[in-house]
């Protein structure tokens, strides 16, 4: 009995070091700022070609299909209200406020965010990571620092281009296809849509996504066990993770955004 | 691995398609115009109920876009709505004795505030206010008043035949 509230008591300490660890780790993070005047902006970019240009690919086809699905699926609930010339609003609405940032963290998670923890993972169990250290090189900026920016500067890009690319899907299915008038579909869109309260509150919360995908990934990348399991476990709590942060932290968002934050 | 020369121009591509992205969604979808300040001049009038007016809701003469509504306060002493709206400066001469109304494009939609121009030759000056104005219809008043007329002339008729 004893030594099951012993247990409870550890893992909840446990718990609250990990959380100790990953705070130091995202302060030494932010303050080594990678060394720009060594390597120039190389590293970031690197990162951000291996996380942001990378994924262009998963999100341009995806967006393009969400928003092709979102056409179809308004006209089919809003023609039974006789309001199919609402379409533009509604695919923008949604697709600005949630399901931008949204999919696309999520999507980066997939694409990105488990390659990050995989990568950080392998140099962790190959002892790369000893061996830098050993020539006194911080690894935390010469290789942590970088990928954190990277994502935190790609997740924002991609979702804007995400937007846009559902939108030109909603477009092409509603106008091509189902034959709207598409002076009707933008005008509608451009009387509804808010610059502030929508898309620059969309980028808002993907940046905080990226921030926090990101940091998931790095987290459980440096401090996996070095073993193939440990790999493994890595690479599937980091989705599982961010996912399930996105979509809380989404909520949170979304909340304060409507409460007149 | 792919030369840094490459991914520095995949990197600048990328920023470039997400910059182009932003102003695709600031300007096609959002319709935004408020970085660029048009020319124009402001007027103002006072309805006794603005119904759906919003900041941004059109001002029209003829159907025809000629400026914005930019502000919608009480007056604390009359107790009437004060709109403030911008007018193009195209449309420099509004004679002063127009008259505003609100009125709805189509049966649910948007306000917006419609100028009928009259004949007088003296023009309304920045920061003039229309004198001559009509409120938003009022779908649920308007119902109201068909219901009320509809009970009284019923009373009125059945009153008419028992005596």
């Amino acid at each position: 009995m004893l030594n099951r509230v012993g247990d409870l008591g550890r893992s909840g300490l446990e718990w609250v070091r990990e959380l100790g660890r990953a705070g130091l780790l995202l302060y030494r993070m932010l303050f080594c700022i990678p060394n720009i005047r060594k390597h120039g902006l190389q590293l970031i970019s690197q990162q951000v070609f291996a996380e942001g240009v990378l994924s262009l690919s998963i999100i341009v086809v995806s967006g393009l299909f969400i928003g092709m699905v979102l056409a179809l699926q308004g006209h089919h609930t809003l023609a039974k209200f006789g309001a199919s010339m609402e379409l533009g609003p509604l695919v923008a609405l949604s697709v600005l406020r949630e399901l931008g940032p949204v999919v696309t963290a999520i999507l980066f998670a997939g694409r990105a965010g488990t390659a990050l923890a995989a990568e950080i993972g392998l140099m962790q169990a190959t002892a790369q990571i000893s061996s830098m250290e050993m020539m006194a090189v911080d690894p935390v900026r010469r290789i942590l620092a970088p990928r954190l920016w990277g994502g935190f500067i790609s997740l924002p890009l991609l979702t804007l281009i995400f937007n846009v690319t559902a939108i030109y899907g909603a477009w092409l299915v509603g106008v091509q296809w189902l034959g709207f008038d598409s002076g009707t579909f933008w005008s509608n869109m451009q009387s509804s849509v808010d610059f502030h309260a929508d898309v620059v509150n969309g980028i808002i919360k993907s940046i905080v996504f990226g921030f926090v995908v990101t940091m998931i990934a790095v987290y459980q990348g440096y401090f996996a066990r070095p073993t193939s399991a440990g790999i493994a476990n890595a690479t599937t709590r980091t989705i599982v993770y961010s996912s399930l942060a996105v979509l809380g932290l989404d909520f949170v968002l979304t909340a304060m955004m409507i409460g007149g934050w | 691995m792919t030369s840094q020369r490459a991914i520095e121009t995949g990197v600048g591509l990328f920023l470039l398609a997400a910059m182009t992205a932003l102003l695709v969604l600031a300007f096609r979808v959002s319709g935004l115009t408020g970085f660029i300040q048009q020319e124009g001049y402001q007027i103002s009038a006072a309805f006794d109920d603005i119904g759906q007016l919003k900041v941004r809701s059109a001002v029209r003469i003829d159907g025809v876009n000629i400026g914005e509504v930019t502000d919608i306060h009480l007056d604390p002493v009359s107790f009437r709505a004060l709109v403030t709206m911008r007018i193009n400066a195209t449309v420099r001469q509004l004679p002063d004795d127009s008259s505003a109304a609100i009125l709805t494009s189509g049966l649910l939609g948007d306000n917006y505030i419609a100028i009928t121009p009259m004949y007088s030759q003296s023009f309304l000056k920045p920061g003039d206010r229309i004198r001559e104005t009509h409120s938003a219809m009022i779908l649920e008043k308007l119902i109201g008043q068909f219901l009320f007329n509809v009970q009284s002339s019923r009373k009125n008729s059945t009153q008419g035949k028992s005596p």
